[in-house]
């Protein structure tokens, strides 16, 4: 039972080190922002962070994987697009890439 | 702010987080199990969950782990992992007027991907974030997380692939159905063009996780390049 709880020094620093590291990325964004009025040309840049984060983040999952990802990839956004809630969206996105798999053998 | 306030969106965010909460309790006891296979106790896991709570970089992490933890290193790919967060809390930023001040520096600490997503596109619903919202959209993925993370790594052995039932998908589903939401026309397949192709590039040519900052300085700096004045 001991060892479930035991602590080490080297694990200590990684985690203290990677701890401040994502902080300092989260808290960065409010800090150089906090209060500032944003408009114009800056507002229509800011307004594109939240796509063109969450695209960056599912490409190569999505894009760079095989066919079975890029087709439920489409499959999710029709869904997406005709309101379905996200719960059916996240079911039929895992058992149409499972399916596709063993179809498409990717 | 009276509690009256606070209590209806607080709920709405736990109920729109929901499914989120449930795809992360696999995904966490995956990385539990993984890192008590390079030698994390349990407890290690569960603390780094707290502390660290940051999926993709904790994966890195554990992948890039040995017996004598290369802290600096470790530390400067959470670094580059988690770059993103830069613009997306700037972008949120502007959403939480309404949220206590003090409040804010906390709420950022458990921000993820997923609560960031949903509290975006409730701003972009609504037009601002409540902070009962903020609080119900990201306060339970956090003991999900770090919960999961303690099981999977006393278990200690694998839980089986996830790909064999399509889990590894599950946030591709997620982040697919948010994105769907912020569809305003062209610029914004503008935008989301401009970031995949920039994201494919990175990931082809550069190590690491590149590809994230890369497709979103594209997808940003496309938008800015669109605007005219005069525009809403």
């Amino acid at each position: 039972m001991s060892e479930l709880f035991a602590l080490h020094w080297p694990w200590a620093l990684a985690i203290i080190g990677m701890s401040v590291a994502t902080y300092a990325t989260r808290v960065s964004g409010l800090l150089l922002l906090g209060g500032v009025e944003v408009r114009g040309r800056m507002k229509a840049a800011l307004d594109a962070v939240p796509v063109s984060v969450m695209m960056a983040v599912i490409t190569p999952t999505v894009l760079m994987t095989g066919r079975p990802e890029t087709i439920t990839a489409a499959i999710v956004a029709v869904c997406a697009y005709f309101k379905l809630p996200l719960l059916v969206n996240i079911i039929v996105g895992m058992v149409c890439v499972v399916t596709l798999r063993h179809v498409l053998g990717g | 702010m009276s509690s009256s306030d606070f209590a209806p969106s607080f709920r709405q965010g736990v109920k729109d987080i929901a499914p989120v909460m449930v795809a992360y309790i696999p995904i966490g006891l995956l990385w539990g199990t993984l890192a008590a296979g390079k030698g994390f106790t349990a407890l290690e896991a569960m603390l780094t969950s707290v502390f660290v709570y940051a999926g993709a970089s904790q994966f890195v992490a554990v992948d890039m782990w040995s017996a004598a933890a290369p802290a600096l290193l470790l530390t400067f790919t959470a670094i580059v992992v988690n770059l993103r967060h830069c613009l997306m809390s700037a972008s949120l930023s502007r959403h939480i007027a309404a949220v206590p001040k003090g409040w804010r520096y906390a709420l950022i600490y458990i921000m993820t991907d997923e609560s960031w997503a949903m509290a975006e596109r409730r701003a972009s619903q609504t037009g601002g974030l409540s902070f009962g919202y903020l609080v119900g959209s990201s306060l339970f993925l956090w003991p999900t997380w770090f919960l999961t993370s303690f099981i999977g790594a006393a278990l200690g052995k694998s839980l089986g692939d996830p790909a064999a039932i399509g889990l590894d998908f599950a946030f591709s589903a997620i982040f697919i159905t948010i994105l769907m939401g912020f569809w305003k026309g062209t610029r914004t397949g503008a935008a989301i063009i401009a970031s995949a192709l920039a994201a494919v590039a990175a990931k082809l040519w550069l190590p690491g996780a590149w590809y994230i900052m890369a497709g979103g300085i594209a997808g940003v700096a496309v938008s800015a390049l669109l605007y005219r004045e005069g525009e809403a």
